[in-house]
């Protein structure tokens, strides 16, 4: 069922792994640097900082890659509200790598910290200061977060269900290197 | 590759499940969910409240304070150990806030043995400066863990609770001589402020030293016991800087103290010696006093992390401690700003 042309292109998938990494390490720094008093605190912080731009970024770019690539089409086979949840989670998925950022460095901005990135880079506040602007904000970072990682769970163990259960190509559309079929049923 | 002469997926399926438990357990272990014993933000933050519970809409530590507007004037000569630019010779705005060490933001002022300055000093390129500094020399413990460990001994029921603590934090006794000895003093304006803590300095070659800063006040010091402060009345030191200030600017020096090799620069209960090579950096003045209530301190957090290029933090482990705490404190109050109404309740506000 794997031919080239049902895979994503070589840009997209190094976008996908690279934002992976960088995403996933991005719940485990949050969600330890707001458990600890040590001094990795302060790293754990700034590193949150920087990365959250890298992720902006790679987000914007991907967004663009994405418009212009496009994706290739789901198994023809595929029940209905496997596909409706599949075009659901990754819609989810943009919004959130694209909000975090944004929701993150306003919150920043309406606390009236100075945003300083990449060990000494200050980038501008995007949002007044204002004592309901940084609740709300922060509310919707932290909770945000919750669901982002849950959907990258659920977005996990889909990869996972086309890879071992289902083996329709749809886990090797976006594997980082050509894996056949084959290889993986023979297993 | 037909599906359907291949028997149930059992084991692929518990794969599955194994990965996104395993992903979930690492997420909730990294958030100390299985960690108890973490000292986390938090619980550092929540120790400090009374068994009432915290005063909503402010600050969790240090919650009675006052604003003020002022300036810092840089004579130039911080230049030769940090490259930080306040240090360029100048004037540049200050905003802060004289406080309490107390979580109660109604304490009568001769129950709190504490005394602070936050301050926010902001260079001409933007940059700021942020100081949360307190007028003993030297401070309470040596680590935060200990901190948390003093918060729950004194808020503890246990008869025993503080005599334990000072056995197995004993740098704490010389802060208990201290808070019974050292003089009080009738106004915000007469004390010293120290940072206590350590951070680095760089200036425009790389060379860097570990200092301490602290503000020595130009005012003419009256020391008095704590009975005769007491008689002043519950609110005396606020109404007093507010009528001073109204008199006339009040000035403090700026100070930085540089470390000899060996000093103890992770550890704040640890003076250096009185005769380490000190720096006048320039002077700082407040101008003007506001109510905090609608004032410009009001939601400034004064993080001890929020440093310029040209300072950063040492091998202290308070700044990050406090760094962390601050944030969780200004994250609460923040979300609680309607428990503190702008204006007096007075002026007949919805609130």
């Amino acid at each position: 069922m794997t031919t080239a042309s049902q895979r994503f292109n070589p840009l997209q998938r190094a976008l996908h792994w690279l934002m992976a990494i960088c995403i996933l390490a991005m719940f485990f720094i949050g969600v330890g640097m707001v458990s600890t008093i040590t001094p990795k605190f302060l790293p754990l912080i700034s590193t949150h900082r920087s990365l959250g731009i890298i992720i902006l970024a790679l987000a914007l770019i991907r967004l663009v890659v994405r418009l212009r690539y496009g994706a290739p089409a789901l198994p023809a086979d595929l029940p209905e509200p496997m596909k409706l949840a599949a075009e659901l989670s990754h819609y989810a998925l943009y919004a959130l790598m694209i909000a975090m950022p944004i929701i993150g460095w306003a919150m920043m901005s309406a606390a009236d910290y100075p945003i300083v990135v990449f060990g000494g880079v200050r980038l501008p506040p995007i949002l007044p200061q204002s004592d309901s602007l940084h609740a709300l904000l922060w509310s919707a970072h932290y909770y945000l977060a919750f669901a982002f990682f849950a959907v990258v769970l659920l977005h996990i163990a889909a990869a996972l269900f086309h890879a071992l259960v289902r083996r329709d190509g749809v886990f090797e559309a976006m594997a980082p290197i050509a894996v056949h079929q084959k290889t993986i049923a023979g297993e | 590759m037909t599906d359907s002469h291949r028997p149930p997926p059992y084991g692929s399926l518990a794969l599955i499940a194994i990965v996104v438990g395993a992903g979930a357990a690492a997420f909730a272990y990294t958030a100390g969910w299985f960690s108890p014993n973490r000292l986390t933000p938090n619980k550092l933050v929540s120790a400090f409240a009374p068994p009432s519970g915290p005063a909503l809409g402010h600050r969790r530590n240090h919650a009675k304070g006052i604003c003020f507007t002022g300036s810092f004037e840089a004579n130039g000569a911080g230049a030769e150990i940090s490259k930080a630019s306040i240090f360029n010779k100048g004037q540049y705005s200050v905003i802060g806030r004289f406080n309490l060490g107390t979580p109660n933001p109604d304490a009568a002022d001769a129950t709190v043995r504490v005394r602070g300055i936050g301050v926010q000093l902001t260079a001409s390129d933007g940059q700021v400066w942020r100081s949360a500094m307190i007028d003993p020399p030297f401070f309470p413990v040596s680590n935060p863990q200990a901190f948390y460990a003093l918060l729950k001994a004194s808020g503890s029921k246990d008869p025993n609770a503080m005599k334990t603590f000072i056995a197995e934090n004993p740098e704490f006794a010389r802060f208990g001589e201290w808070a019974k000895s050292a003089p009080w003093t009738g106004s915000y304006a007469e004390e010293p402020y120290n940072s206590l803590n350590s951070f680095v300095m760089t200036n425009k070659d790389g060379a860097q030293h570990v200092v301490r800063w602290g503000l020595v006040p130009k005012a003419t010091v009256v020391p008095m016991t704590q009975e005769d402060f007491a008689k002043l009345g519950p609110n005396v030191l606020e109404d007093e800087i507010v009528k001073r200030v109204a008199a006339g600017p009040q000035s403090w020096t700026l100070m930085v103290t540089i470390a000899n090799s060996g000093d103890p620069t992770a550890d704040p209960s640890k003076d250096w010696p009185a005769d380490r090579r000190k720096i006048d950096v320039g002077t700082l003045t407040v101008d003007k006093i506001e109510a905090e209530a609608d004032g410009p301190c009001r939601e400034i957090n004064f993080d001890p992390t929020v440093l310029p290029t040209g300072i950063s933090t040492s091998d202290d482990p308070f700044p990050a401690a406090r760094s962390a705490a601050y944030m969780k404190s200004y994250d609460l109050r923040t979300a609680e700003a309607k428990y503190y109404p702008r204006t007096p309740a007075a002026t007949g506000d919805k609130q």
